[in-house]
């Protein structure tokens, strides 16, 4: 069985999602699965589907880097498990601390800046780079 | 009795009028079949009509083009029914590399995405992300998550999981 044939299920579940700039290549016998999920949603069913075909994502033949499409002045709320989210100068944790955007609370998407930082402002005029594995676009 | 012969006949002309006007599903298939074939991607889609329901049976490439599919059909007046069967067929692998990063970008990705998990130690060597340590099982998702958008070329989990 290819690694494509393993998981199927996965890349037709992009392809019903809707996921735009679907892209499935294999090198050195890992898949890489990169695009653009209409939502949240949509991107947290494929996590699922690829935790049910290797569980706890032990195998190492799947990248999967699907992002969720959002484009500037979108709303996101902040999804860390319970603390604040840092709001820093720069796109790195070791850039300086600027403010700190609360647990759910609702802030505005200024830019990608990559796959791993976005340029966020909140309610209060606070404007930085935050990380977004902890940014839901709403 | 003449005239309620002739009215018969007119009514029965008229009958056989009106059964020829039956909307011809042979002339929508054939309407169907020529939008079809002026879009490249539905190549192979076929259609079947029969009592004004168009079925829509093969491949595409995607969910978007299996709607164009249907779409060929719904400017016809006296298609009653669209049944869209179309399958979507994944794309082609692709031969071109897959765009991945320096261990360099990847040694600063892997800091900021392990941050918030002080007890998974993550180390890059060719491309390709090792973890060990421990990780809870329900922050397993978020790092892996955060770990795949770094373009790696590999991630190889020997987490132990609580």
């Amino acid at each position: 069985m290819t690694i494509q044939d393993k998981y199927k299920q996965l890349i037709d579940a992009a392809n019903a999602g809707g996921v735009s700039n679907l892209q499935v290549k294999e090198q050195d016998n890992v898949l890489h699965i990169e695009g653009s999920a209409p939502d949240g949603a949509t991107k947290d069913k494929l996590w699922d589907i690829y935790n049910q075909i290797d569980p706890d994502y032990r195998a190492g033949d799947l990248i999967m880097n699907v992002d969720v499409a959002a484009s500037a002045g979108t709303k996101a709320k902040v999804t860390t498990e319970s603390s604040n989210l840092n709001i820093r100068k720069g796109p790195g944790t070791d850039q300086p601390i600027v403010g700190k955007a609360a647990h759910n609370e609702i802030v505005t998407l200024q830019s990608k800046t990559n796959d791993q930082w976005w340029l966020i402002k909140t309610d209060k005029g606070e404007e930085g780079y935050a990380y977004a594995q902890y940014l839901s676009p709403q | 009795m003449k005239f309620i012969k002739n009215y018969l006949i007119i009514f029965l002309v008229s009958s056989v009028f009106f059964i020829g006007c039956k909307p011809k599903d042979s002339e929508f298939q054939a309407q169907i079949e020529k939008n079809l074939k002026a879009d490249p991607d539905l190549v192979n889609v076929s259609v079947a009509v029969k009592d004004q329901k168009a079925t829509f049976t093969g491949e595409v490439k995607d969910h978007d083009t299996r709607e164009k599919a249907s779409a060929t059909a719904k400017s016809i007046n006296g298609i009653k029914e669209i049944a869209n069967n179309v399958t979507i067929t994944p794309p082609a692998v692709i031969a071109a590399p897959v765009e991945m990063n320096t261990d360099n970008t990847l040694m600063q990705g892997v800091k900021d995405a392990t941050k918030d998990f002080p007890s998974v130690t993550a180390n890059v060597n060719d491309g390709v992300i090792t973890l060990t340590g421990n990780i809870k099982r329900s922050s397993l998702q978020t790092l892996m998550m955060s770990l795949n958008t770094l373009k790696p070329k590999k991630i190889d989990n020997q987490l132990t999981i609580k």
